[in-house]
Parts: C-alpha cells; structure tokens; sequence
C-alpha cells in the first residue's frame, strides 16, 4: 500500500490548495471553484485524452514549481499541464491570459454561424457563455463562414457541422463508451467535418451521450428538435430501472410532459460521478424512448448550478421545512398516529369500526348487541334506560 | 572552399550503388562504432555539438542523453525525411544523391541509443527517392550492415521506409509519429515528449536527415575534430537549399562561418542576384522563419556581418533578426511582392493546418483572407492591424509550432515591409499592375560590396 498520497501545494490566481499529485491546473483550479476556474470547451474529465485543442484554458504559470521557480515562457493550457508543487498560476489575475483567451474566443466564433435564436442549444450552450464572458461586441471578421449541409447521423442525432467547435468530445464518446466508432474527423485544418464515412448511421447504445457532451449545438437531439426552449422546461431528478445504463437521469419537464431525458450534469457542465466515481452515463433507450412520465419515478427537481438562463426563472435552491416530529417524539417509539383504534388498549380491536352502522360508542366495545337505533336516543330507548321516551334527537336526554 | 563532410563524394559516379559508396570510405564508420560502447557514441556527440538541422536547432547531444531507458521496453530511432517546408529541399538533395551516408548514420545512431527498429518517416511526395532509398536499405542489407548480428557484433537493427501521405504536418514529431502508427498526424500534446513517451509509448528520438547524416564524419573523425569547424554553439557544416532570384540555385554544404554576403553574392555559392537585379529581401532559413529586408540580412542591427549560422541569423531576436531554420534560404529581387509572399506562405500554413487546435486553424485561413484582400487591392488600413492581431494570437497559443510558423512570416512582413502593405492598400488599382519594387530599400543594398 502506497503510503499517504503526496500532495502538492499550488497558487492559483494567489488562492492556495493542496491538491494530490498528478492532478491537472484545470481540476486544481476546479476545486477552487468560481471565477478561478478557466473555462474549458474541449476538456471533459470523463473523457480520456480530451482536451488541449480548444485553447479556452490557457493559463500563464509565473512559476514552475518550488524546486524550478522559473516561469513557463507561453501559456500553457491547464487541462493537459500537471500541477507541481509549490507552482504559482495566474488565471484570471493575468492580462496576457485574459488577452489570449479573447483572442481565442474570436477564433472559435468567426467560423461560427451565431444562429443562437434557432439554435437548440441556446440557453445551454458553452459557447454562448463563453462569448458572453470573453467575447468581444462586434466581430472583425468580414468573410463569408463556412458551412456545411446539415446530416442525420442516425435516428436519433442530427450533426449541424457549421456550429462544431471541433473539441473532439463525441469522438472519445465513440471511443471510450461504445464498442465501435463508426464517426470521426475527415479532412483537414479548417474544412474538418466530422461525419460517419460514408454517411452510416451511428447505431450504438450509448450514441446518445454524444449529445450531452456536445458542448455546442452541433449534435442535436431529433426526438427534442424544435420542440421547445430549454428555459421553458423544469428538470428533473428522475431514475428507473435499467439493465443497460444507471438510469439515472435528469427529465425535461413541461407540465406532465417529458420533452426530453438527459443525463445529469454537474456544475462544469460534465456527467455527474455516482458514489464510486464512476460517470453515469445513460443509455439511448432511457434517453430516446421513455418519455412518459409514468416510465420514470420522479425524486426531486434539478438543481441547476449554472450561471445560464435555465436556472434564471427557476428554483434555484430549495428550502424544505424542517420536520418538527423526530424532536417531538425525543427518541420515543409510538404505536399511534395513523391508526388509533389498532394501537388502542381500551378498544376491542377485533370489533371493525367500518362494520358498525354509526359512531362507536362505550358500548361497542362491551359486547352488547348492536342496537337498533341510529342515535343515542334509540339506543338508549332500546337499552331501558329512557323509558320516558323523551327527545330523541337530543344526546343529553338523560 | 570550405570543408565538406557530408556533400564531398558527391560528384562520384555511381555513389548511390553500395559498391562505389563502400569503395569511397562508406561504412567505415559502423565498424567503428560497433567496437564502441552506446554511452560513448553519444558522449561523442554531445562533444561534437551538432545541433539539429531540422529547424528548431537544439542539440542532439543532449536530445539523446534525454531518451528514457526502461528496462524491457524497446527504444527507437525515427528519421524525420518528411521535408515539406517551402523553400528547403537539401534532405531530397541528400538522400537522392548519397542515400547510403544517410542509411550509414541511421545504423550508427540506432547503435548508440539501442533501438533494434528504426524508421525513415519519408515524405509521400518523394516518392522516386523511396525507391532509391529502399534500394539501398536493401543493398546495405545483402552486405551485413543491417538485419540481425550486424558485422558479427550481435547488434540488431532493421530499418523501415514509412511513407507519409502528403501532409506538411507529420514533419512535427509527434504528428510524425502519430501517423507512423497508422493514426491522423495530429501533434501530440507534449509532455510527455518523445523521449519518454513516443512511437507506441515507447522511449523515441526523432532525428533530421540530415543531423543523423552528420553523424557519420562525427564518428570517422570524432566529435572533437567536428566541433572545431564553425564557430560558437553552430558547429560543423550545415546544408542550405538556396532558392529564387539567385543565379545558382542548389543545394551548399557551408562553414557556418561564412557571411550571409559572401553566400549570395559570391559563384562558390549562389552567384549573386539574377538578371543583375538587386537583393530585396531574404527569407533565410525555410518558410516559417521571418523574412528579413536586404539591410537586416547583410549585417546586423548592431551593424555587424551577418553569418550564416544559427546564433548570427537569430542576432536582434525577431525584430531586426530572423532564425536558422531548415536552412531553406529563398532570395528575393527588387521585382518582388512581400504581399503576395506573405499571401503564398498564408495559403500553404492554411492548407496545411491540421485543425486540432483553434487558434491556427481558424487564424490561418483567416490571415489568408485578409491578405488575398490586400493583395487584389481591396485592403484597408485597419487590416494591417488586424493582421498583426490576429498574428499575434495565434503566436504561441497552439499545441505544435505551425501555429508559429504561420505567425511569424506574417509579423515580419509587417514589421519590416509596412510600407509596402500601406501602398497596396492606397494603389488599389496601381497595385495589380505593378509592383512597389525597392523603395527603402534601395540604399543598404547598392552600398553593400561585394567581397
């Protein structure tokens, strides 16, 4: 057994964090949390080997670790640079950082179509947040963009290549989730398309997970296409049964409808971890067929951490009221509350009050005949006792 | 006539056949490294301070004393023949001329670091000298120098013809070995480099043409004696593919202390300007290396001589200075555009982007763009700011070096030739009629003298 695992000590934008050895800027920075955190498009921890590509995750390190202070003579890009100890990083603190992240905002937009408004995306998209934050106002770029045919790549995925940022996710998707990859990246420098050679469809179980990792619009859902906007839709937590995958997933609710299933995302926008760190990916059955409410159980509405329109206009955190009977009942056990008359040690419990013709009295429990009267008077009547023949309607009759 | 190791037997008929190399001195070098132990073939080199002549010129000395040596994990020594820079051929020269100096230094350097499988990673256009190379992989074969127990020593080594298939990026290593295993040729992301993590995940030195060709004279005359050719950190002789408006254009094995001068304007080397024109401007050392106007080139900022080699090239960092390079030395007359120069160089970086990372692949086509505009003079002022934005960028934002290949020919045009940019912008209609000629230029070159 390896003894404690090293941890190494490092300054990110001067907050300090012990963080285990081997782990990257990016994730160091994650733990963190908030503004510190460099925004990532093509980096996706569930993913093997993703990342490096998009350059959104450039950051400056002023210093390369204790033992070799000497800064890092060009950016580096976070998600693939390992921490070392004592390594001083500058984020959001670096003017070079902040420059070179515009600029490669611009790169990744020029070529983009911006048809955000008949984009499903929209609302969730990380290149829609990512321009916001960094982007410039006006674009510079005079050209015409390129673009592509749109492409049903199977059922259930439409591919619109002209908003592809080429992260490379759906690719490592294919890799690592399905058992063959029939998609990948043709052709080269800015013409690459990525497509299924030739125009195959993808027919895998776990294809639709190219969706949720798809950091922009360009995988799209059929089943969801056009149907609505994402900020219109209610999460929610929802789980069933499912042989193929964790079936666990995240429903898109308008009113009782389901309008789409996806899996659940943590705060980076990734796939949540279940307890033994292992991401819950869903299948495309859970994904693409079940969307009836009645197919699903229902736990709680989705939190949503993220900075984004969905969670504007929702329940972004939810207070439940505290449930004051552990503290009334102070450790005790009661046999009441629901079903008196069971836990009763007076009551003859063999007597069933549903049988009985009116409201039980002392006397049904005495194993007296039922009388035949329908209030105290008759029943009184019928016992002797009123042998007046008083008021019968009046229960005080003596 | 300065000394020549790797081009001396050149003109000797029937060099490329195993028998007349041999008769020439060929292979004495492999009997002589066979007897020596790995460690101090490489201490050799280190001695000898040859510097990489593909481009980015680090030491191969020390490049080698990096390979992690594992036990049990194989190691393997990949020649980098993929020569596709615009404007440097001197690896075609060499291995269609003297293809056996270059089998000879890939069998000695397989030797010193231990690698039983080496390839030669060739370029896909090149595909007569495949031939001629496989040709002689073969004879050095039939004759013992290559297969297994190599001259009785119980050295292995097979060697391997790869040909690559037309991409400018599979020249960057990692790319390069990425393709060799039968992948896209994407750079890798580095670390982990090579060294430690290449060919298969296994420890892998990528080498030039010619730095391995080079190896050869290191071990028949040893490091020493090699290192005292040249001058400072820029040993040896160093190959440069001479192109454009020069008389001779070819391919010069030079001391590296020899000027830059003297190299254009002298008949040992390029015989001076075509045409009795004069010099503009120079790109020294292959496409990606900053272009530099006639003054700059003849003498330094400081006003000194400039030499060919790599520490005088490189003199004023990139603003008065350029770089070594590959050696790819293209001249440019007073007739020429430094616009539609930079044009040409943006459409190839374009081209040849591998799309992976966004900075390069976005901003390259982007600067083409922009510079086609200039160019059909449809420019405006503020796309030579842009230009120089966009650049710098790009510069140092990618994952390979294309990203600052593409950048860099770009900053220098506008650093040094802004005025040229300015006139096409402002001659719309004069500019795709005539071209701006010399201008400023004109005084630093008609002064110069030639020695």
């Amino acid at each position: 057994m390896p003894d404690e695992q090293k941890l190494f000590k490092v300054t990110i934008d001067n907050i300090t964090i012990d963080v285990p050895a081997g782990t990257s800027i990016l994730n160091a920075a994650r733990m963190i949390g908030g503004e510190v955190a460099p925004p990532a498009m093509c980096y996706y921890s569930k993913l093997e080997g993703s990342g490096g590509k998009c350059r959104t995750c450039l950051v400056e390190v002023a210093a390369g670790s204790t033992a070799d202070p000497r800064p890092m003579p060009k950016l580096v890009a976070s998600c693939r640079t390992n921490v070392m100890d004592g390594m001083v990083v500058k984020n959001i603190t670096s003017e070079k950082v902040i420059d070179a992240r515009k600029g490669v905002v611009e790169f990744l937009l020029i070529n983009h179509p911006l048809d955000c408004p008949v984009c499903d995306q929209a609302g969730e998209c990380y290149l829609q947040d990512l321009g916001y934050e960094h982007g410039a106002v006006q674009t510079r770029y005079e050209f015409k963009r390129r673009t592509f045919v749109r492409e049903d790549i199977g059922r259930y995925i439409q591919l619109h290549m002209t908003r592809c940022i080429l992260c490379y996710r759906c690719v490592y998707v294919a890799n690592q989730l399905t058992d063959h990859r029939v998609h990948g990246i043709l052709d080269r420098g800015d013409c690459s398309d990525i497509s299924t050679y030739i125009s195959k469809a993808i027919e895998n179980d776990f294809s639709g997970n190219m969706i949720d990792v798809c950091p922009v619009g360009a995988l799209t859902d059929r089943t969801f296409r056009f149907k609505n906007r994402v900020w219109f839709l209610k999460p929610m937590d929802a789980h069933r049964d499912c042989d193929k995958c964790c079936g666990k997933v995240t429903l898109w609710n308008r009113g009782d409808e389901v309008y789409r299933v996806t899996a659940r995302k943590d705060e980076w926008g990734e796939v949540q971890s279940d307890e033994n760190g292992k991401a819950m990916w869903i299948c495309n059955t859970c994904r693409f067929d079940k969307k009836n409410t009645s197919d699903w159980i229902i736990e709680k509405p989705t939190s949503i951490n993220r900075h984004s329109v969905i969670s504007a206009n929702h329940y972004e955190v939810k207070v439940m009221p505290d449930d004051p009977l552990d503290k009334l009942l102070n450790g005790r056990e009661p046999l009441l509350l629901m079903n008196i008359h069971e836990a009763s040690q007076v009551n003859q419990q063999d007597v069933h009050l549903d049988e009985l013709p009116g409201p039980a009295t002392y006397e049904t429990f005495n194993g007296e005949p039922f009388s035949t009267g329908h209030n105290v008077t008759d029943i009184k009547e019928s016992l002797g006792v009123n042998t007046q023949g008083t008021d019968s309607t009046n229960p005080n009759t003596p | 006539m300065s000394k020549k190791l790797l081009l001396d037997k050149i003109n000797v008929e029937g060099i490329k056949t195993f028998e007349v190399y041999r008769r020439e001195g060929g292979y004495k070098s492999v009997k002589k490294a066979l007897q020596m132990k790995p460690g101090d073939i490489v201490e050799e080199v280190k001695k000898s301070g040859l510097r990489g002549r593909g481009g980015a010129g680090f030491p191969t000395g020390m490049k080698w004393s990096f390979l992690a040596k594992p036990e049990g994990i194989a190691r393997y020594l990949v020649c980098n023949a993929d020569e596709s820079e615009p404007g440097t051929f001197k690896d075609r020269y060499l291995m269609e001329f003297i293809p056996h100096l270059l089998i000879e230094g890939m069998i000695v350097s397989s030797f010193a670091l231990g690698s039983n499988v080496s390839y030669i990673y060739i370029r896909g256009e090149y595909d007569w000298i495949t031939d001629i190379l496989q040709t002689a992989i073969d004879e050095a074969k039939q004759n013992g120098f290559l297969g297994k127990n190599i001259l009785g020593s119980g050295f292995d080594c097979e060697l391997y013809l790869h040909r690559g298939a037309g991409a400018y990026i599979c020249g960057e290593e990692t790319a390069l070995l990425e393709s060799l295993e039968g992948k896209r040729g994407l750079p890798r992301i580095k670390p982990p480099f090579p060294a430690v993590k290449g060919v298969w995940g296994c420890p892998t030195v990528v080498n030039n043409v010619e730095t391995i060709a080079a190896i050869v004279p290191i071990i028949n005359d040893g490091g020493e004696a090699y290192s005292k050719i040249g001058v400072g950190k820029s040993t040896g002789t160093k190959l440069i593919s001479a192109c454009g408006n020069i008389n001779k254009q070819g391919v010069y094995e030079i001391d590296m202390t020899l000027s830059v001068e003297e190299f254009i304007y002298s008949d040992e080397y390029c015989g001076g300007i075509a045409n009795g024109k004069r010099l503009k401007a120079c790109i020294p050392g292959g496409s990606s290396v900053p272009i530099l106007p006639a003054n700059l080139l003849l003498k330094t900022a400081k006003g000194e001589t400039r030499l060919m080699n790599y520490e005088s090239l490189s003199d004023g960092g990139f603003a008065t200075g350029s770089m070594m390079g590959s050696g790819g030395f293209i001249v440019l007359d007073e007739d020429q555009c430094v616009v539609r120069n930079t044009l040409t160089l943006a459409r190839f970086y374009h081209h040849e982007s591998c799309g992976q990372c966004s900075p390069c692949r976005e901003g390259s086509g982007w600067m083409e763009k922009i510079l086609h505009k200039i160019e059909y003079g449809k420019g405006e002022m503020k796309d030579i700011d842009l230009l120089w934005d966009i650049q710098r960028k790009i510069e140092g934002n990618t994952i390979c070096p294309l990203g600052d290949a593409a950048a860099w020919p770009v900053a220098a045009a506008i650093r040094h030739f802004r005025d040229e940019f300015e006139w096409h912008i402002l001659n719309p209609e004069e500019c795709l009629k005539r071209n701006y000629g010399l201008a400023h230029y004109a005084d630093a070159i008609e002064n110069s003298v030639i020695s």
